[in-house]
């Protein structure tokens, strides 16, 4: 039998990830698709018995969600209005099976391109925290991702949070994710949007697309052009150029890369109109 | 920390210790070391979720749940369901909502969760709620109303009495083998765990086309501890097929493979050590061929052949020639010319293959899932070098097959390991195994031309299509045949000539898919009939009810045709059309970026096989214990003719079905019932039981010499015929036990009269057709290219409605097939081999649907009944993508519509 652990202090996981590598797993929604075997294959540390990665608490500096926050936890979540965004998406991955056991940790390390938790955090500027027996470290999630299944985690770091600033919470914001089908769908092109107004004008925009390119993207150049714009101005005055410029999609069995800049565009628009209309 | 061993769960109320890895597969814990196998199992990748069971209330995959998360918590399985939510249970029963019943657990438990948290849940709640859990079978229409209905949403029918004597036909009845579909007791292939049985997995091919030779395989199996099996081992003729002349596979291949995925050893062995083996270094030496993936350069000079006594790589053809088309076109007013190219689709049944083989007393016993037992023992007796009846198929519950099940799979390879060793063996395919090595849907490459005259009456067609049937024969021929028969439509065409081929490649092979190729011709043929009718200047519908086929008229193959039902079925589509056309401008008018649109499509599909014998035959007996069996072999996936078959026999005998009790299918228990295919159980088997039912009923009354109008009964001993004035017993002690063990027995046979087709392709290639006509409501997003199917109206004609309930099932579960066919299906051999990026609709894909029942007797069916399993998909796609035309302007031409191909069609209509 190979080595399963699964511990219930942080400790203990830190020190098996110092002695030796082991495969990292949680929800195990992407762990066990990649096998057709009946059982993972060790070494296995399962942290999902640590209850200290689990759940969600407001700290001076903003919000911290666990590792192994489940997305149907998030979906739940009493959060402000800038985070109607990340809640949306949670209600996207997959169907319920796949919410109640997936893990917002899970979703990043796994850095699939086409992750339905990635532009949401991105547009919240959410952070990761890394943790080792070494100590700890704190990267932007945009650093942290690196490539299609890549990121920057050193095989001894656990992902113990994810790290979201207080204003980010402000503003109105809008997850859409465009699919050949309904629910249990990878993405074609999805885009987060979340703006913050004052007196009838965007103060803080930010936009995030994913499944268009290797990486999902925070668009800085289409954000600038859109502070200060009115409400009603906003989905019009998106840049279309900038939006294209952000985005190196490729052409696969779900749709051609042409078509992903288009919907990546249309899809920004529509969430920048509904959300002007929220803050309206 | 700890490595646990031992995990305590409650399960199903009762405190229960896992003896399993921690990192084992809930849903393999479950099955294999508690025997609870009503959860099951469909893709072990979280896609299906027919595994679903509930982790302190909540919905999980059991398939992606390490055993010990399970520690410590509340496990509910559909074994557990009745004691908190047994009203599911009926109401799936009493709606229909479990065909074949392999996601029916999952549906059940995910059902469960909802209504423990939201007793009153919405339809939109509902459906998200399913949105993870998919079903082949029914187009979830049933499901969901069931849920509302167990929640008290509405929706019950009011309670029927079970239907008296001779009220059978066209009762709205549950069916009858439903119990175990919602309980959980079904028994699947992957069920079927005989003790000590040998764990078997195939070796295979990496590439698409090459040569191998086999090193060392004994010393690496001995190695190992295990046994491997090679195409040296196979007993028999090493080569099958499910039409005899073309038998073209190898069981396990021998030195060359011409697919992906083609096994070329077994491996058997204790199922720990045959799990664990990888197989990167098994000794096989590949030296890689260049693979013909398309059908073109299949055809082209100097293309290597597949098979070498096939030129160009051509399998067969067909053809039907009948007038003169070339004149026809020449006369007509308006000609309209297309061409249609569809991709490869997969059955993505939620069952893949499994079963289990073992010896009894000299015959090798198989039980797996299968639509065609007899064949299926015909077939593995030539592989294993047996005689026929030394072979015995049981088919197991089978979880959707569509067609693809009606070809061998992993029979022959646990055959030959119980044969070779013995010993029971057992083999589950992965999903990827499933996808990668079954039969699919034909690609095809197809174009047409037809003309009407001024009127708009169809003067002339002529079709051509290649039929990507892949690396062997499987049912290529039938396609072959089946298509240019087909590919006029159920309309009236004097000129018509039509041809298509069966090309081989190095693709999955092409086999039978629910219409056998007629649903592609009839992609292209309705969505020409709509240019024909702009170009006429004509309404799409009443272009169509101007041509369809009428009673009395000859069809292409010159077939005077009787019990015509397409007028009627379009007919039944005037007013829905009316109202849909005026619904979908109005909106049009108020809304900008979303577009409406509306469609109609016809289809006909003859019901058994083609201008060639497909016997059924039915035994009835009754036992000196006074009851009265029904020996049915025809093996129900889900469509229902373990009910529909009792129906007919019931009302032919003249007594009420809970006097039957059923035997079967089993080859050595029930005479041979055919294939599941063609839409043929209800009209070939029906009519087989029919004639069973009358011949015991005609023998009952004349050995009683009794009036026609007699009563029948049964009590223990005794068979009882009574009138008004009489009353008269057969008592069964005092006759002779014939072979079968019966009292008395009959057994019926019934072949539809058929005539080959010439070489024209005239004749008389079916007995009886079915015919049907959809409505399409579409909402097209111009920006995105994006579809919505709003509504979708069905109207076919069964001839006779044996059972509402089941012919709904079957017209909702066609309409979602024809709906993924029409807008995301598309298999790519080495890509597509999973359900995730392989897409088939989920609930939230599904519109309205509306099916009306139209009964034009046929003269030749059962009660005047017709098929109808194949009829519902075929019109479901032209009349989508005619729908989205009308919307959009947008003409899509390669299947599936995916966004980015209506959005450039979109565009290309804009110029």
């Amino acid at each position: 039998m190979s080595l399963y652990l699964r511990p219930s202090e942080l400790q203990e996981a830190l020190a098996a990830l110092a002695e030796a590598p082991v495969t990292i797993a949680a929800g195990c929604t992407d762990l066990f698709p990649a096998t057709e075997a009946p059982a993972l294959s060790g070494p296995v540390l399962d942290i999902t018995a640590i209850g200290a990665l689990r759940g969600i608490v407001r700290t001076a500096a903003g919000w911290r969600i666990g590792a192994t926050t489940s997305w149907t936890e998030i979906a739940g979540a009493d959060l402000p209005a800038g985070f109607d965004m990340l809640r949306q998406a949670a209600r996207q991955v997959g169907a319920l099976q796949i919410q109640n056991a997936g893990t917002i940790a899970g979703n990043l390390c796994n850095a699939s391109p086409a992750a339905d938790g990635v532009p949401p955090l991105l547009a919240l500027g959410a952070e990761v925290e890394l943790a080792s027996a070494r100590g700890t470290r704190r990267l932007p999630l945009a650093a942290f991702l690196q490539g299609p299944r890549r990121t920057a985690r050193q095989a001894d770091e656990l992902m113990v949070a994810v790290h979201v600033p207080a204003e980010a919470g402000q503003g109105a914001s809008r997850f859409l994710k465009l699919g050949a089908r309904n629910s249990l769908v990878i993405s074609i092109a999805m885009v987060a949007v979340r703006v913050a107004a004052a007196e009838g004008r965007a103060t803080e925009v930010a936009l995030a697309v994913g499944a268009c390119g290797p990486l999902a993207v925070r668009l800085p150049g289409a954000e600038a052009a859109l502070h200060g714009v009115s409400l009603a101005d906003l989905a019009a005055a998106l840049p279309a150029a900038e939006v294209a410029a952000a985005l190196a999609p490729i052409d696969d069995i779900r749709a051609d890369a042409a078509y992903r800049v288009t919907a990546a565009d249309e899809l920004l628009r529509r969430g920048l109109a509904e959300v002007a209309e929220a803050l309206a | 920390m700890k490595d646990a061993a031992g995990i305590t769960v409650t399960v199903n109320g009762t405190p229960t210790v896992l003896g399993v890895a921690p990192g084992r597969r809930l849903s393999e814990a479950l099955r294999e070391e508690l025997g609870l196998r009503g959860t099951k199992v469909g893709c072990d990748a979280g896609d299906c979720g027919a595994c679903t069971v509930l982790l302190d209330g909540a919905p999980v995959c059991a398939c992606l749940t390490p055993s010990v998360q399970a520690e410590g918590r509340d496990l509910r399985t559909v074994e557990g369901l009745a004691e908190i939510r047994s009203e599911l249970q009926a109401a799936f029963l009493r709606h229909g909502a479990a065909q074949c019943g392999i996601c029916t657990p999952g549906m059940l438990m995910a059902a469960a969760a909802l209504l423990q948290a939201n007793a009153a849940p919405t339809r939109a709640e509902v459906e998200t709620a399913l949105g993870g859990v998919l079903c082949r079978c029914t187009g979830y229409a049933k499901i969901v109303t069931a849920i509302l209905d167990a929640a008290g949403q509405g929706l019950r029918p009011a309670p029927q009495a079970a239907p008296a004597a001779g009220q059978a036909v066209g009762a709205r009845i549950e069916r009858l083998d439903g119990g175990p579909k919602v309980d959980g007791r079904e028994a699947f292939g992957a069920d079927i765990a005989p003790e000590r049985a040998l764990w078997v997995r195939a070796v295979r091919a990496p590439h698409f086309a090459a040569r191998f030779s086999l090193g060392d395989v004994t010393g690496w199996a001995a190695a190992r501890g295990v046994m491997v099996f090679t195409a040296a081992d196979m007993p028999g003729r090493n080569l099958f097929g499910v039409i005899p002349d073309c038998a073209d596979q190898p069981a396990l291949a021998a030195g060359r493979i011409r697919m992906r995925g083609e096994a070329v050893a077994a491996i058997a062995g204790e199922r720990a050590r045959v799990e664990a083996l990888s197989f990167d270094d098994f000794p096989v030496d590949w030296q890689e061929e260049t693979a013909l993936l398309d059908p073109a350069a299949a055809r082209a000079g100097g293309a290597a052949l597949l098979h070498a006594d096939r030129p160009e790589n051509i399998l067969i053809g067909g053809l039907v020639h009948s007038g003169d088309p070339e004149a026809g076109l020449a006369a007509a007013a308006h000609v309209a010319e297309g061409a249609a190219e569809t991709p490869f689709v997969e059955h993505a049944y939620i069952e893949p293959e499994a079963g289990a083989a073992w010896m009894e007393a000299g015959t090798l016993v198989i039980q797996a899932c299968t639509q065609a037992p007899v064949m299926d023992r015909d077939d593995i007796a030539g592989l294993m070098g047996l005689p026929p009846e030394q072979v015995r198929v049981i088919p197991s519950a089978i979880g959707g097959g569509f067609g693809s099940k009606l070809d061998l799979s992993l029979q022959p390879l646990i055959g030959l390991v119980a044969l070779k060793t013995g010993r029971p063996a057992r083999m589950i395919y992965s999903r990827r195994e499933s996808m990668a090595t079954t039969t699919k849907r034909h690609p095809a490459r197809m174009t047409a031309r037809a003309g009407v005259d001024a009127a708009g009456r169809l003067l002339a067609m002529e079709f051509d299509g290649d039929f990507d049937t892949g690396a062997y024969a499987s049912w290529g021929p039938t396609v072959a045949v089946r298509v240019p028969v087909h590919a006029s439509g159920p309309y009236r065409i004097p000129n018509y000539h039509a041809e298509a081929r069966a090309v081989h490649t190095n693709g999955p092979p092409s086999g039978a898919f629910r219409g056998f190729g007629v649903p592609q011709a009839g992609i292209l043929q309705e969505t020409l009939f709509d240019d024909l009718a702009e170009r006429a200047g004509m309404d799409r519908l009443a272009f169509r009810r101007l041509n369809a086929l009428r009673d009395g008229d000859r069809s292409v193959c010159g077939q005077e045709m009787q019990g015509v039902g397409i007028g009627d079925c379009l007919e039944a589509l005037q007013q829905p059309w009316d109202e849909a056309l005026a619904a979908a401008e109005a909106f049009n008018a108020a809304h900008e970026g979303l577009r409406r649109g509306v469609g109609v499509a016809s289809c006909w599909y003859g019901c058994g096989n083609t201008g060639m014998p497909n016997p059924s035959t039915m035994r009835l007996g009754i036992t000196v214990g006074g009851r009265l069996r029904l020996h049915q072999g025809a093996t129900d996936i889900g469509q229902g003719s373990n009910t529909v078959i009792p129906q007919i026999c019931a009302d032919a005998l003249g007594v009420p079905l809970d006097q039957f009790d059923f035997v079967g299918p089993d080859t050595a228990l029930t005479p041979d019932a055919g294939k599941t295919s063609a839409s043929r159980q209800t009209v070939v088997s029906g009519n087989a039981a029919l004639k069973a039912g009358q011949a015991l009923r005609a023998r009952l009354l004349a050995m009683t010499n009794m009036g026609a109008a007699a009563e029948i009964g049964f009590a223990p001993g005794v068979v009882i015929v009574s009138d008004g004035a009489q009353r008269r017993q057969i008592d069964l002690k005092a006759l002779p036990v014939d072979a079968h063990g019966y009292a008395i027995a009959v057994e019926e046979s019934y072949d539809p009269p058929t005539e080959a087709l010439d070489e024209n392709g005239q004749g008389r290639p079916y007995a009886v057709y079915g015919y049907g006509a959809h409505l399409a409501e579409v909402e097209v997003d111009m920006t995105l290219g994006t579809v919505r199917v709003i509504r979708l109206t069905a109207a076919h004609d069964l001839g006779q409605v044996i059972n509402p309930l089941l012919a709904e099932g079957q017209i909702e579960g066609g309409v979602a097939q024809g709906l993924g066919l029409a807008l995301m299906e598309e298999f790519i051999p080495g890509r597509t081999e999973n359900l995730h990026d392989y897409l088939i609709p989920t609930v939230g894909d599904m519109p309205e649907i509306r099916p009306i029942l139209i009964e034009t007797p046929d003269p030749e069916g059962p009660y005047g009944a017709k098929g109808l399993g194949e009829h519902a998909l075929i019109p479901t796609a032209p009349a989508i993508l005619n729908a989205i035309r009308h919307a959009s302007g947008a003409k899509v031409t390669r299947l599936p519509a995916l966004p980015h191909r209506v959005l450039a069609a979109i565009r290309e209509a804009r110029g």
